[in-house]
């Protein structure tokens, strides 16, 4: 009988088994002290940070999770105080503004330095600004720079010297920016990212100064001037920052690490924080808000967020025209019931626009829950009960929230107007095509403020303005913002005019005011000096761990 | 053998062809660009933004550099991660989804294969049906059922092991792997029931037997290896479809895997993340169904002479 | 020995189906997962009839509460009755099962005929094309086409459909390709029978046995497929669901409310349970080497 070859299939599998034992086993084996339990003990910050970034280039990026992991790497001029938003020294240790408003002068540290230990000056300004004003670059925030004097005609091409903008460095150490009108909120906005100056012979190391999307951000390149460095960056897994001892106010960080994870799943990233795996959570699914708060954990921080939820009307739909309609959908709209039944995690009915106590203003309240009224509007507009009132769809991106929203309020209309609408999700990046082209009937919509100011969020509608969408246009209401109120000498003065156009968007109502937003998180005990702000903008530099060694 | 490896190597190529041209076409017919944004994009910045990656040639243009490119093995840069090639994305979510893949395709041999043995020792006792049972649950037990399941019980309540990541926490392999891996140790184990039953019908079998063989040699010696055929015919398919549900177990435990990558640049409209990821995974599909169908050849005599014959 | 004695010992033939249904009657599990899917064929169909509440019926303040008598299997977060969702999600995951798969089946039967009828060049060439088409990473595919089309249930059929019918065709060509070699045809051929007439009386029946245990084998798993696709959030839209969906759904808020998930996961499981012994125990009781007796 013939011999069966002797590598036999019995110990090819022994042999695997061995393996797959040994090595899941080994796997298993290791220190079991936990990310918080280990980070605590070296001042390392473990945080969950949303979806991974695109890009850390403060000129080109957008995106919450981006702002986070820029705030840590870079600074600005002017820094937010993370309790009262207002401005406090940053990379300026002081300035000036004239009497008019429009002359600021900023007076440069003179220990700032680049995280290479590179003088830090004026001129990174002047040339940061020059860069993140080139077209080709694509900067989706150029618009920041805008009240400077020349910034907008520069950038569209029309002014072709950038000598003509209005921001010079006077000497080494001093800066002077020059603005069109007195913008109240100017220092707010030299806090944005998008105004943050960049290391020049780092980019140009890389590429040419407008080119977009060059490796100077990575990992052993990036220099930049903030608390931390950019030690390194594994796509999808994690963005370690570590101590810059050339940060001029290094002796205050008392941080030594932060690891930045990509958590998209907000399920998962719960699991994480319950296993011990992070600090700080980016947010907290809505059913499990509800647990942490009858377990009185003050793990759980809600605060109020300086966005609104709200739904775009199309009043180019033939239908959707008639302005009673829309008020009609507006009223029978139960925010009381949507917030507190659906939504659960403190958010606030909103029946403007604006959120309230934006810089002291509060937006005018002409709008409320009233479905008799509905009714009456309904039927005076030709729809006496909802009878022949057309079938109309509300579009939302796919999404587990606004789908509970949508199917609340699809619910809403049926019973208190007895209309039906149909709702349909789009994913992303779909849904977003169809509302820039107008594809659409009502749209689920949010804005989040840039800066804390009214102007944020009246002049996303005005009238070919990208971010109106809605085809509503009031040329007094293009006036009153962008022509009146800069002009407005005091801030009561401004404030008034905010009201009046506050109040033409909402006789009109192209938009249907939802809810104002609130940030849910999870943060463990150890954390110390997390802000609780409108802006959510949490300072690296102030935040630190007990029980760890300084 | 060479030859026959040569020979399917080549026909490879068409393949790949046909695989580039229908996901191009996919691809660019898909609603939503991979510029749009929520907040709006000025006409010049998307003029600019769409020049620098060639999206305003026409299509065909765009095809034929993109096949002149890859041939050359450079798959462009991504469209969502500027600054970041195609290459450097897949590389980076390789090793991982292999890791992955591999632990996951030796929990299911290693079950499979000793509960399908067991089974067809005894058929029709209890030592059949339950591990047959068992397997039958595997299989109908979607694994992101499976998978929360387990972090509910190893990761939150007995605290064993932990519940997210790969290759961050020691033991954060265990759980993905045994998630991704159950399904297919399932099929397995029938495949490997029914194979082993064949053959432990067969005459020379029974000779053994007669013999005085011990029944653990048996099984080890002369069963095994033709009982095992049909498992490894199986193996083939059974990594195409691993790869397709590393996705899904990526997405529960958050690991940084090429399967993750790819969902992403769909719903990101990363036209060439997309490309180079569908690219990849079908080469590495068909070297692995070669690889499995050589070692068919090898375990099984018959088909040795049938190659020999063609090569 | 007389001729009465014989005739009493001597056994009646039957067919390869009643043989069949003689072998799946002994087959207890088999005749279980039969019994359980009539059940829900008939459930779904009657669901319009016969479910407790309204599809779309919702009650916010209630929001999720756990089993009780006016909810058998309790309320999901918006106060919607479970065992209607569930009906419904039935009806659609079913429905997804069966057309999907008869997709399969008509592509892959005919196709599978022709190239093992035909044989020659041109089963050559298609089967060239099922090699092909087996290579490819499909799970990518069915994504990008449900990204590209939009979650259009039609389109959902239609995908898992065209991923699925390639087993098919090569089971059929294999069946038809022997078949057509044995002896059985030959002697028709030759007693001059058209080829219409062979393919009809003596083909086809003999190709059934393969490719019903295969479709019921396949039901099974195009429905995890959709499964998989809605976990990803690209399969059932919402308002409709699928047991999919509901699983989904239930594994978010499984601590809080499991029962959101374990009826939606029975229900989904035991279907598939049902289907894959039933699909057992027809491969079993078709082939004709296992004794009836």
């Amino acid at each position: 009988m013939k011999q069966c070859p002797s590598v036999s299939s019995s110990s090819l599998i022994s042999a695997l088994a061995l393996v797959l034992i040994s090595s899941l086993l080994l796997s298993g084996c290791g220190s079991s002290e936990s990310n918080v339990e280990s980070g605590n003990r070296t001042g390392t910050l473990h945080w969950g940070n949303g979806t991974e970034p695109q890009s850390l280039d403060p000129h080109i990026a957008t995106g919450v999770p981006e702002h986070h992991i820029i705030m840590a790497l870079m600074e600005g001029l002017v820094h937010k105080d993370s309790k009262t938003l207002g401005p406090t020294p940053g990379v300026a240790e002081s300035w000036t503004v004239s009497e008019d408003g429009t002359v600021y002068t900023f007076k440069i540290r003179d220990n700032a330095r680049w995280s290479n230990g590179d003088v830090h000056n004026a001129h990174d300004f002047v040339w940061s600004w020059w860069r993140a004003l080139q077209p080709a670059l694509g900067n989706l925030y150029a618009y920041m720079y805008f009240p400077i004097v020349n910034a907008r005609e520069y950038y569209k091409g029309e002014v072709t010297d950038f000598a003509e903008v209005g921001v010079k460095a006077l000497d080494d150490l001093t800066l002077q920016i020059t603005l069109d009108n007195p913008t109240p909120y100017f220092l707010q906005l030299l806090d944005h990212y998008s105004m943050y100056p960049v290391h020049r012979a780092t980019v140009e190391k890389f590429g040419a100064a407008d080119e977009r999307g060059t490796r100077w951000t990575y990992a052993g390149n990036m220099v930049a001037n903030g608390p931390f460095k950019l030690k390194s960056w594994e796509i999808n897994r994690a963005i370690v920052a570590e101590r810059n001892t050339f940060y001029w106010g290094n002796d205050d960080v008392r941080l030594n690490e932060v690891v930045f994870y990509p958590t998209e799943n907000a399920t998962t990233e719960e699991r994480m924080f319950r296993a011990g795996q992070l600090h700080y959570t980016n947010d907290v699914p809505i059913d499990k808000v509800q647990t942490y708060r009858e377990a009185n954990d003050t793990a759980l921080k809600v605060v109020p967020y300086l966005g609104t939820y709200y739904y775009r009307i199309n009043v180019r739909e033939p239908h959707l025209q008639d302005k009673r309609v829309r008020r009609a959908l507006a009223m029978t709209i139960d925010r009381e019931q949507l917030t507190e039944h659906v939504l659960k995690a403190g958010q606030i009915p909103a029946y403007a626009m604006t959120p309230p106590n934006t810089r002291g203003y509060y937006p005018p309240i002409s709008l409320n829950f009233d479905p008799e009224v509905a009714r009456q509007l309904m039927a005076e507009a030709g729809y006496p009960d909802g009878e022949g009132f057309p079938s109309t769809e509300i579009l939302y991106n796919t999404n587990e929230g606004h789908r509970k929203v949508a199917v609340a309020i699809q619910q809403m209309w049926r019973e208190h107007l007895n209309i039906e609408v149909k709702l349909l999700n789009q994913e992303w990046k779909v849904y977003l095509d169809s509302e820039s082209s107008g594809d659409y009937q009502i749209s689920r919509a949010g804005w989040i403020g840039d800066y804390v100011d009214p102007n944020n969020f009246l002049d996303m509608f005005i009238c070919d303005g990208g971010n109106n969408r809605t085809g509503w246009c009031n040329q007094e209401y293009d006036r009153l913002v962008l022509d009146v109120a800069p002009r407005a000498k005091t801030h009561e003065e401004r404030m008034a005019i905010f009201t009046q156009a506050e109040q033409m968007l909402m006789d009109d109502l192209p938009v249907l005011p939802i809810y104002t937003y609130t940030t849910k998180h999870l943060v463990h005990p150890s954390v110390k000096n997390i802000a609780n702000n409108i802006m959510d903008q949490q300072s690296y530099r102030e935040i630190y761990l007990e029980g760890a060694e300084d | 053998m060479f030859r026959f490896a040569l020979g399917r190597l080549l026909q490879a190529i068409p393949v790949l062809l046909v695989v580039i041209t229908m996901t191009f076409m996919l691809v660019h017919s898909a609603p939503g660009g991979p510029f749009s944004a929520d907040k709006a994009v000025p006409a010049e910045v998307l003029e600019a933004l769409e020049a620098q990656y060639n999206l305003d040639q026409p299509l065909w243009q765009q095809y034929i550099s993109y096949l002149g490119d890859v041939v050359q093995g450079d798959m462009g840069p991504s469209f969502k991660y500027p600054g970041r090639s195609v290459n450097e994305l897949i590389y980076s979510g390789l090793g991982t989804t292999a890791e992955l893949g591999f632990y996951a395709m030796l929990v299911a041999i290693f079950i499979g294969v000793i509960a399908g043995v067991t089974a067809s020792m005894r058929p029709n006792t209890m030592q059949d049906y339950v591990p047959m049972t068992a397997a039958m649950i595997g299989i109908c037990m979607p694994s992101f059922l499976l998978g929360p399941l387990l972090v509910l019980v190893f990761g939150i309540h007995l605290e064993w092991l932990p519940v997210s990541g790969w290759n961050q926490i020691p033991g954060d392999k265990i759980l993905p792997a045994i998630t991704l891996g159950t399904g297919y140790a399932a099929y397995i184990a029938r495949l490997s029931r029914g194979g082993m039953l064949e053959v432990l019908s067969q005459d020379y079998i029974r000779t053994a037997r007669a013999k005085g063989l011990s029944e653990f040699l048996i099984i080890g010696k002369h069963a095994l290896r033709g009982g095992l055929i049909p498992v490894v015919a199986f193996l083939g398919p059974a990594f195409a479809g691993l790869l397709g549900g590393s996705f899904v177990v990526e997405t529960i435990y958050q690991i940084p895997g090429l399967g993750r990558f790819y969902v992403q640049a769909a719903f990101n409209r990363d036209y060439t993340m997309i490309l180079g990821t569908t690219v990849f995974f079908a080469t590495l599909i068909i070297l692995f169904n070669l690889l499995s169908d050589m070692l068919a050849v090898w375990l099984n005599p018959k088909l040795r002479q049938q190659v020999r014959g063609e090569g | 020995m007389n001729s009465n004695s014989i005739d009493a010992t001597a056994e009646k033939g039957t067919s390869l189906w009643e043989d069949a249904w003689i072998k799946l009657r002994k087959n207890r599990l088999a005749l279980i997962g039969l019994g359980l899917l009539i059940f829900l064929c008939v459930v779904s169909l009657l669901t319009p009839w016969i479910a407790p509440y309204g599809y779309e019926e919702q009650d916010l303040l209630m929001g999720a509460t756990p089993p009780s008598a006016e909810h058998w299997l309790g309320t999901d977060i918006f106060g919607r009755d479970m065992l209607t969702r569930i009906m419904w999600g039935g009806r659609v995951s079913l429905m997804v099962g069966f057309i999907a798969t008869a997709v399969a089946l008509a592509i892959g039967v005919i196709y599978g005929a022709v190239a093992g009828y035909v044989g020659g060049r041109v089963d050559a060439v298609m089967m060239r094309l099922v090699d092909i088409l087996y290579a490819l990473p499909f799970m990518i595919f069915i994504i990008l086409l449900m990204v590209v089309f939009g979650r259009n249930l039609l389109l959902l059929f239609f995908a898992i459909g065209a991923v699925e019918w390639l087993t098919m065709a090569r089971i059929v060509r294999g069946q038809v390709m022997s078949l057509r070699k044995q002896e059985f045809v030959e002697a028709a051929h030759s007693l001059g029978l058209s080829q219409w007439i062979i393919i009809r009386r003596h083909i086809i029946p003999n190709t059934l046995g393969p490719v019903i245990v295969y479709t019921t084998l396949t039901i099974p798993s195009v429905m995890l497929l959709e499964a998989f696709l809605s976990f990803l959030g690209l399969g059932i839209q919402p308002p409709q669901s699928s047991w999919g969906l509901l699983i989904n759904y239930g594994v978010e808020t499984m601590e809080e409310y499991p029962w959101l998930l374990i009826f939606p996961g029975i229900a989904l499981s035991l279907t598939l349970f049902a289907l894959n012994f039933l699909g057992d125990g027809l491969r079993d009781a078709l082939d004709p080497r296992t004794a009836k007796d």
